[in-house]
């Protein structure tokens, strides 16, 4: 008699324990999304009114662009938001995705000390700018980790005809936080998007040397995962999700939105 | 020096502030932590006495191999895991990656040769007059092995704290299984790993000094309850 109430105890315990490990009953939707998004403080003023008016928990998971669509493509998540343009149409031609649909954009700018010792400030355009680099060796910090901003900034080494090699080329694989950082310490360049740079000014003494080129521009689209080859993604909690962060409601927060007083991204459906 | 003390300032406006935030990570922490070392060492400490006990066709090997476990690293266990609990894993099906559940489950598997293998040691630190000498003096085999873990219990004790360490200071499995999310499997040490990619470093830091306060607490309760059961 005794020892069945121990074990009926026990069971007690170890259940009580155990359940709140698990995400039972709760209406969560995955978000795979990237560290700049979710760096910048965005995601959780856009995410609580919908989460209190839909009664949806949004789980975001923060990693690189590579990482975010390897995810979804292994049917982890039930959504991305990525800035990757080449890699997102590639995902959706291999089937993974069903619909890319823009949301917002802002820009990339090039980063690098005060002085700006290879003079990237009077270079005619962004190829000229990014070889000065180059043509110096003056240290760069590259990404380094398959993120939207690495994948752009070997896009941009790419179309000035520039393999980036030798000792001035830093791969850090680190965040864009923490490359920033890296740079300020070793007085280097880096590609940063405005979002991040914005949020990280007043840590750094870093400035902008090269801003504008239309090549720099930065879009963010959410992409619908195809569920036909994943069935038990939560395609119409994904469906909400999209609708409001595109509806007038998520497009007015994101514009609205405001570090230091500045405005980090630009809505795109509704302007 | 400023860095450090601007670290310490956060780091005590952290505690003394009361934010929720702050509280439900290292709540996730501690019960991610304290779960993973209670099965463990249930499971754990059994094994470590049965291996000590009983000789069989490969003890050394096991041994060994319990030795270099010890060494796992924490993002190995985390991709082994996340490759059995992804969609297109084995368990896939059961739905628990991203959830704490996975991390108390790969977190487990971190610690388990760690207290399997201090418990050995444990066991056979122990005087080995003790079984002799309770069944000199008539105990049956379960009171024997009651009295001699508790003969060994400071060394047990030892090895659920170094369990526990690990558990709580690895990020590893924390970030694959549990994939970081804010109020749900954000663990202090994730969220360490968050700050500083953020460039966060003082804030990063301060979570760390949190988590050692943490832990220190934690201790402080496991010497009282192995006093208490003098």
């Amino acid at each position: 008699m005794k020892k069945a109430t121990l074990q009926l105890l026990l069971t007690r315990i170890a259940f009580t324990l155990l359940i709140p490990l698990s995400s039972f009953a709760e209406d969560r939707l995955r978000l795979a999304t990237t560290t700049s998004t979710d760096n910048s403080g965005l995601l959780a003023v856009l995410h609580a009114p919908f989460e209190s008016a839909a009664g949806i928990k949004v789980d975001v998971i923060a990693v690189g662009t590579g990482k975010a669509l390897r995810l979804a493509q292994n049917g982890d998540v039930d959504l991305v938001m990525v800035h990757a343009p080449s890699a997102e149409k590639k995902f959706i031609e291999d089937g993974f995705g069903k619909r890319r649909l823009p949301i917002m954009h802002n820009d990339f700018v090039l980063l690098g000390p005060a002085n700006d010792p290879a003079q990237l400030a009077s270079a005619d355009n962004l190829a000229d700018a990014i070889g000065r680099i180059a043509a110096v060796g003056h240290p760069f910090i590259s990404r380094g980790d398959d993120s939207g901003t690495h994948k752009k900034e070997l896009s941009i080494w790419d179309s000035a005809d520039i393999d980036p090699q030798g000792n001035w080329y830093i791969a850090a694989g680190q965040g864009m936080g923490a490359v920033i950082k890296m740079a300020d310490d070793k007085l280097a360049y880096t590609l940063s998007d405005r979002g991040t740079w914005l949020s990280f000014k007043n840590k750094a003494d870093l400035r902008i040397c090269f801003e504008g080129d239309p090549s720099l521009h930065n879009p963010y689209h959410v992409i619908l995962l195809n569920d036909s080859r994943h069935p038990h993604i939560r395609s119409n909690l994904a469906r909400r999700y999209v609708d409001f962060i595109r509806g007038p409601e998520g497009q007015r927060i994101i514009g609205d939105y405001r570090v230091n007083g500045l405005q980090l991204f630009h809505p795109d459906v509704i302007k | 020096m400023d860095y450090f003390l601007q670290a310490l300032g956060a780091a005590s406006t952290l505690i003394f502030s009361f934010d929720r935030d702050i509280y439900i990570i290292v709540w996730t922490s501690l019960y991610i932590s304290l779960v993973a070392v209670i099965l463990a060492s249930l499971a754990g400490i059994p094994l470590g006495l049965l291996v000590h006990f009983r000789s069989f066709p490969g003890k050394g090997m096991v041994l060994q191999l319990l030795n270099t476990l010890m060494a796992l690293p924490t993002v190995v266990v985390g991709l082994f895991l996340y490759g059995m609990l992804t969609r297109q894993g084995p368990l896939g099906d059961l739905d628990i990656l991203y959830t704490p559940l996975a991390i108390v489950i790969g977190e487990c598997i971190l610690i388990l040769p760690i207290i399997w293998n201090l418990s050995i040691s444990a066991a056979a630190s122990a005087d080995p007059r003790i079984l002799a000498t309770c069944k000199a003096l008539g105990a049956s085999p379960l009171q024997q092995s009651l009295l001699f873990v508790n003969e060994i219990r400071y060394a047990l004790v030892a090895a659920v704290v170094a369990g526990f360490g690990r558990a709580v200071g690895e990020v590893g499995v924390a970030m694959m299984l549990g994939g970081n999310i804010n109020g749900f499997t954000r663990t202090m040490t994730t969220a360490i790993a968050l700050e500083t990619s953020k460039g966060e470093f003082e804030f990063a830091l301060a979570l760390g000094l949190l988590l050692l306060a943490t832990a220190f607490v934690v201790n402080l309760l496991l010497q009282r309850f192995q006093r208490l059961n003098r």
